[in-house]
């Protein structure tokens, strides 16, 4: 017993002695005048090489060309969503940015309470009344929504004009109305171009697991690629590294999302439909530093650059500049409005 | 003071001497995790100091966002409810011999048939009515999830760990594409909201909680901490339970039916689990939401061990970890959030080898190892 007493006051003493070591690099919170801004992102959080990654990349950008200070939490369990955004707003921040749509009833609850913080979802869910009418989010509120299918529709037309094959490939993540809009997008963009193709559309599952699951991505992708398919599409998350796999193996191509994923698998990407998610976190940091930030629903398509294709150094002896130069008539047909790409299957 | 003398009093001791007696059982039982938490402070510290940041300040902004201030303390509340509810799930499997792995399935089943009683019920139910039916249906969501490991060990002997957690993923598995196909709202990955059986939020009665999702559940938590207190030392049945726990040989010897005592156990734990689910399903949100309260049943089995396998040790343990937890969102301006889950793993494994039950364990691997 006496040990352990011992023990007990040797721990204590080197925990209050620690306490007091000061380390000169330590970052102080300061709170002084500027622009404040915090993000919570979503399950998965940095390093997903995304969706957070994404908010991140356009953060990190406002930190260094407006000089905002911006706070980031990553949270746990459920109930650590809204406590991290309200947090925030206690906190007096001029902008909270919430990542994912999962944020979306914490963050119309929060708008309400604190009408003089602003805040903004990336893929903000717009709640439907019984009628079925949107639900304009709060003044305070911006709703940043992407029109992936617009983006999907340019992939899609490239897939069919590059992949020499009456069909083309689509693994779809989980089989819910958000990755519905890509699939759909893709099946308007392949027919506008090819009306007696086929597009093989399938997907990973019914749970947010298909989200994970590259081992089902690379069992879809071999089928598809099997059947005579030369180019697959992906929409769901990391199940599509497993779709790169099969690529790899058959050496067919397959096109990324989110972000550019050609560094995933070099030479068999042909392009990746990307979301500026770090762009669109960028603006609303940016307009609410010169004060124009407003709320509402914002639509991000191909006329915002919302959302895009790749078309770089990397993949440009894939693409022939006679399809590239289709595609990009394509895309000039979308924002003009000749073109109406639909969004629900 | 020796284990033997802990665990069987004298009765023959004057009453001053064994009220002295008492407070000696309670300093030895204190120092072992009070000497774990220490070291878990001093590496906590060090982490903190790795980081390049002060140890004091990081420390103060984690107890100021905790227990600091009303909204902070509501949202350790908030935690340590679920908390309670799995520990004392675990705690209780474990008094009978059993290690239930199985609590994070039972607690979403438990908060998945809370949301559908509730959505079943008219609207406008009295709340007297709504509140113990749905309740009722977290008990035996859970419970029905839990008497599958609990009916095959008892019959057929098969491994409550195995079964328990493979269930997990069977129960999430399921439940998840419940939720991702038939009973969310669009777009979103929950249910409608509940007609009935909404639990109040303690904002609703001390203001200084506004916006916190501490609620009422809370009560139904130190309720059952305080019957499953009762059950297991007050109740012959309990004695039975723990005599299994301690030696099932000697209990069957002894007349207890063995299987019928693990089932019953399992059943209980089950059901406390899923009682668990209530507090966001019915106090915070008011609907289910996929993954609502992920990793809740594993924390539950450190919830357990950190208390010792004892209901207010138990309520103790939830506290702390939900003050951790809590905690690493305050502090996550300036250390990583990893740096909290570390901490959390440290002060497992530092009480975990303070108890005597592990100890003797790691002393019987090395005695064994050396041969």
């Amino acid at each position: 017993m006496r040990k352990l007493y011992l023990v007990l006051a040797a721990l204590l003493a080197a925990h209050v002695a620690l306490l007091f070591v000061h380390p000169s690099g330590a970052q102080q919170l300061d709170t002084g005048a500027g622009l404040d801004v915090g993000i919570v992102f979503d399950l998965g959080g940095r390093g997903d090489k995304s969706f957070n990654d994404g908010a991140y990349l356009g953060a990190e950008r406002a930190r260094r060309e407006l000089g905002a200070r911006v706070r980031f939490i990553e949270p746990g369990e459920g109930s650590d969503r809204e406590a991290g955004l309200r947090l925030l707003a206690a906190e007096g921040m001029e902008l909270v940015v919430g990542v994912g749509f999962i944020f979306s009833d914490d963050l119309t609850q929060l708008a309400r309470e604190y009408p003089n913080v602003r805040f903004a979802g990336v893929d903000y869910a717009v709640a439907l009344d019984s009628i079925g009418n949107a639900i304009q989010p709060p003044a305070n509120l911006a709703a940043l929504k992407f029109r992936e299918e617009e983006g999907s529709f340019l992939v899609g037309a490239l897939a069919a004009l590059v992949g020499d094959s009456k069909k083309v490939g689509f693994v779809g993540g989980m089989d819910f109305p958000l990755i519905h809009k890509f699939e759909v997008g893709y099946r308007a963009g392949v027919k506008a171009v090819c009306p007696d193709c086929e597009v093989v559309a399938q997907y990973a599952g019914v749970t947010p697991e298909a989200f994970r699951n590259p081992g089902r991505g690379q069992e879809l992708a071999l089928s598809q690629y099997q059947s005579g398919v030369n180019v697959i599409f992906h929409a769901s998350g990391s199940t599509g590294l497993g779709v790169f796999e099969a690529a790899r193996r058959r050496g067919k191509l397959a096109i990324g999302v989110d972000a550019d994923q050609y560094a995933e698998a070099p030479g068999y990407i042909l392009t990746s439909m990307v979301k500026g998610v770090d762009e669109a976190v960028f603006d609303a940091i940016k307009q609410v530093a010169d004060g124009s930030f407003r709320g509402g629903i914002f639509q991000l398509g191909l006329k915002e650059r919302g959302v895009n294709y790749v078309y770089d150094a990397n993949n440009r002896a894939l693409i022939p500049d006679a399809v590239h130069a289709r595609v990009e008539l394509l895309r000039r047909e979308i924002i003009d409005g000749k073109i109406d790409v639909p969004s629900v299957k | 003071m020796s284990l033997i003398n802990e665990a069987i009093p004298d009765p023959a001791v004057a009453p001053l001497s064994r009220l002295s007696s008492r407070v000696g059982r309670a300093t030895a039982a204190l120092l072992p995790p009070l000497t774990a938490l220490l070291i878990a402070a001093v590496v906590g510290d060090l982490l903190i100091l790795s980081f390049g940041q002060s140890p004091a300040a990081v420390f103060k902004l984690l107890l100021e966002g905790t227990w600091g201030n009303a909204y902070g303390f509501g949202q350790v509340i908030y935690k340590a409810t679920t908390l309670t509810f799995t520990g004392l799930a675990v705690a209780i499997g474990i008094r009978a011999g059993l290690f239930n792995i199985g609590a994070e399935g039972q607690l979403a089943m438990g908060g998945f048939c809370a949301a559908l009683v509730g959505l079943l019920l008219p609207v406008g139910t009295p709340a007297v009515v709504a509140i113990p039916l749905c309740l009722a249906g977290a008990a035996l969501g859970g419970a029905s999830v839990a008497s599958v490991p609990g009916v095959l060990k008892a019959r057929f002997g098969a491994s409550e760990v195995i079964v328990t957690i493979m269930l997990n993923f069977i129960t999430l598995a399921f439940l998840n594409w419940l939720i991702a196909t038939k009973l969310n709202v669009a777009e979103s990955l929950h249910t409608p909201e509940i007609n009935a059986g909404a639990v109040a939020r303690l904002s609703s009665v001390i203001d200084a909680f506004r916006g916190s999702a501490a609620n009422f559940v809370l009560l139904v938590a130190l309720a059952a901490a305080g019957y499953v207190g009762w059950y297991l030392f007050r109740t012959r049945a309990g004695y039975d339970l723990r005599a299994v726990g301690l030696q099932p040989e000697a209990a069957e010897y002894g007349g207890v039916k063995v299987g019928s005592v693990w089932l019953r156990a399992m059943l209980m734990s089950g059901a406390l689990a899923g009682l668990g689910g209530t507090n966001y399903v019915l106090g915070y949100k008011q609907y289910y939401e996929e993954g609502f309260a992920a990793g809740a049943g594993f924390l539950g089995i450190a919830v357990a061990l950190v208390g010792r396998n004892h209901p207010a040790g138990v309520v103790v343990a939830a506290l702390l970890f939900a003050t951790l937890s809590q905690g690493g969102l305050a502090v996550n301006a300036v250390v990583p959030k990893q740096m909290v889950d570390v901490l959390t793993a440290v002060v497992i494994i530092a009480v975990a080898t303070s108890v005597p039950e592990v100890q003797r364990l790691l002393r019987s691997t090395v005695r064994g190892g050396a041969k």
